[in-house]
């Protein structure tokens, strides 16, 4: 991908030393990076490597064991949105964060029409006119490439594709500014795939949205991220610029990964 | 009647309650969790509204006892029968009359004055439950006031039927604070929870929780900005008394599809027909 949209000088999110242990076990051990504005970072690994806990650590379902997370909030003040308070956290969340699950079930609505599950969020922050809601509804469904006209229909009704995108305009409708994305493609067929890469890969462009990635899909990162994490047992053992990363891996790990990805 | 404490239940038990009353007044919409006993009548009777009721009845207090606007009908006719038994006070029919009312399901037409106290029958008290099922949720839904799912509901209803299709069991606002079910009155009675001069006493005796609308508190019904709240209106006036303005029940009153439009509020109907 094209160089990092940059436009601020300093990093929105400040991740340092993030752990999570579960006993003996290691979920996480001593995660840090820097995401800048603008920027997509990836976080590859084999099942099992820490990545989903670094996410759900970030998203506040997980709590950690140690480590900070400072994210530049709108208001241009500084949070450890690992030791805020949970109505902030929550806030938060349903405004400048946005997270996109991969099965599109865990993130939509499913007893109520698209229309509904966009205008959820904006509902939730206090928008109380019925004619904007739904007008809202009917530009991110567009951007989104889904009929105007389904716009009434239950998610239940719409094919994996179209509720990942649907999860997605659901998402970016309060305009956040970081967007968590577990596995966004996973379970979806490869052309489908494809497509669904080539609209996020737009709207991050376009929005300036920072998003941190999590995939076992090398491709997926390839397409989408600048930066990439790459994990093992919980541990980062290589980060850096994602062609940097794939096509010169220094860690034996990294190697192995990259030379078991099949070309058919 | 011997054997049994006045009002049945034992003097501890009703202290309990009115402490949970008090808490409830005290923080208007919010339901307060009680020691909800067994009473002698199934649960979805009215065993949250029997409890109110007989904690805070006393000696020279007037009762009466409504079912859906009838003062007629089984359940009323045998919770009214079951204070007499236990406590030996007065019962009307009376709206204008009575100091404590305990209804189901309806407010008297007559508007209610300082002083009296109306205590409703609550099947499920919250609000968020066919939204959200878990009770931790729902309970940090409301303390972090994240209402914003209600709304999803009415758009959705506003979406399939063009307006909000839900009648009775209206979510309201209370003091712009705390979402509250009214229990399932018709929305028409919406409005009068509204800055009610009297006290207004929710009681749920299988949920075991007990929340209040104290006298003169604001309430207001969820909305849209372009799709306002609405009561039902109805293009005849009562069959009986020809009163407009008021809840309609439709009797069907022959085998031949004729049908009539009365009060569903009896004692109104009959005041407007006889004035006593």
């Amino acid at each position: 991908m094209s160089g990092p949209l940059v436009t601020e000088d300093r990093p929105l999110l400040m991740v340092r030393g993030l752990t999570k242990r579960y006993g003996a076990q290691v979920g996480c051990l001593d995660v840090g990076f820097d995401l800048w504005p603008g920027e997509v970072l990836g976080l590859v690994g084999e099942s099992g490597s820490g990545k989903t806990t670094v996410l759900a650590c970030l998203a506040g379902s997980v709590e950690p064991t140690a480590g900070t997370a400072e994210f530049w909030t709108r208001e241009g003040s500084r949070v450890d949105v690992l030791r805020l308070a949970e109505p902030a956290r929550r806030r938060l969340l349903r405004s400048d964060w946005g997270v996109v699950h991969q099965n599109p079930r865990d993130g939509l609505r499913m007893s109520v029409s698209a229309g509904a599950n966009v205008g959820e969020r904006l509902m939730a922050v206090g928008v109380r006119h019925y004619g904007r809601i739904r007008q809202a509804a009917l530009d991110w469904l567009a951007t989104v490439e889904i009929d105007a006209d389904r716009v009434d229909d239950l998610p239940a009704t719409f094919s994996g594709g179209m509720q990942q995108r649907l999860q997605i305009a659901r998402n970016l409708v309060t305009r956040p500014r970081l967007i968590l994305m577990d596995e966004p493609t996973g379970g979806l067929d490869v052309s489908v795939q494809a497509r669904l890469l080539d609209l996020l890969r737009g709207l991050v462009a376009e929005l300036g949205l920072a998003a941190i990635v999590v995939t076992h899909d090398l491709a997926v990162v390839r397409l989408l991220a600048h930066r990439l994490l790459v994990m093992r047992r919980g541990e980062v053992v290589e980060s850096g610029l994602t062609d940097q990363v794939l096509d010169d891996p220094h860690h034996a790990y990294t190697q192995l990964l990259v030379s078991s990805v099949l070309h058919p | 009647m011997s054997g049994y404490n006045f009002a049945f239940l034992d003097e501890q038990t009703k202290r309990m309650i009115r402490r949970s009353i008090l808490k409830a007044v005290a923080i208007p919409g919010y339901q307060v969790p009680f020691g909800s006993r067994e009473m002698p009548l199934s649960y979805g009777w009215g065993t949250g509204g029997v409890q109110v009721t007989a904690s805070l009845i006393g000696p020279e207090d007037v009762l009466k006892v409504i079912d859906q606007g009838a003062d007629d009908t089984t359940n009323a006719v045998s919770i009214r029968k079951f204070f007499e038994r236990t406590t030996g006070v007065r019962t009307t029919t009376r709206t204008a009359e009575a100091t404590l009312i305990q209804t189901r399901h309806r407010i008297p037409e007559t508007p209610l004055r300082a002083g009296q106290v109306l205590v409703l029958q609550v099947p499920i008290p919250e609000p968020l439950r066919w939204l959200e099922p878990r009770e931790a949720e729902t309970r940090k839904m409301h303390a972090l006031e994240e209402y914003g799912v209600m709304h999803v509901r009415l758009y959705e209803d506003i979406t399939r039927h063009c307006k909000v299709a839900q009648t009775y069991d209206y979510p309201v606002r209370v003091d712009g604070r705390y979402l509250m079910r009214p229990s399932p009155i018709p929305k028409f009675d919406n409005p009068k929870l509204d800055r009610s001069p009297a006290l207004l006493l929710f009681g749920a005796g299988r949920e075991k929780r007990i929340y209040a609308v104290p006298p003169y508190t604001p309430v207001k019904s969820l909305d849209f900005e372009d799709h306002p709240f609405e009561v039902e209106t109805w293009r005849q006036p009562c069959g009986l008394c020809g009163a407009t303005g008021v809840f309609l029940d439709e009797i069907i009153v022959d085998d031949k599809g004729g049908r009539l439009f009365v009060c569903s509020d009896t004692d109104h109907c009959a005041e407007r027909r006889s004035p006593r």
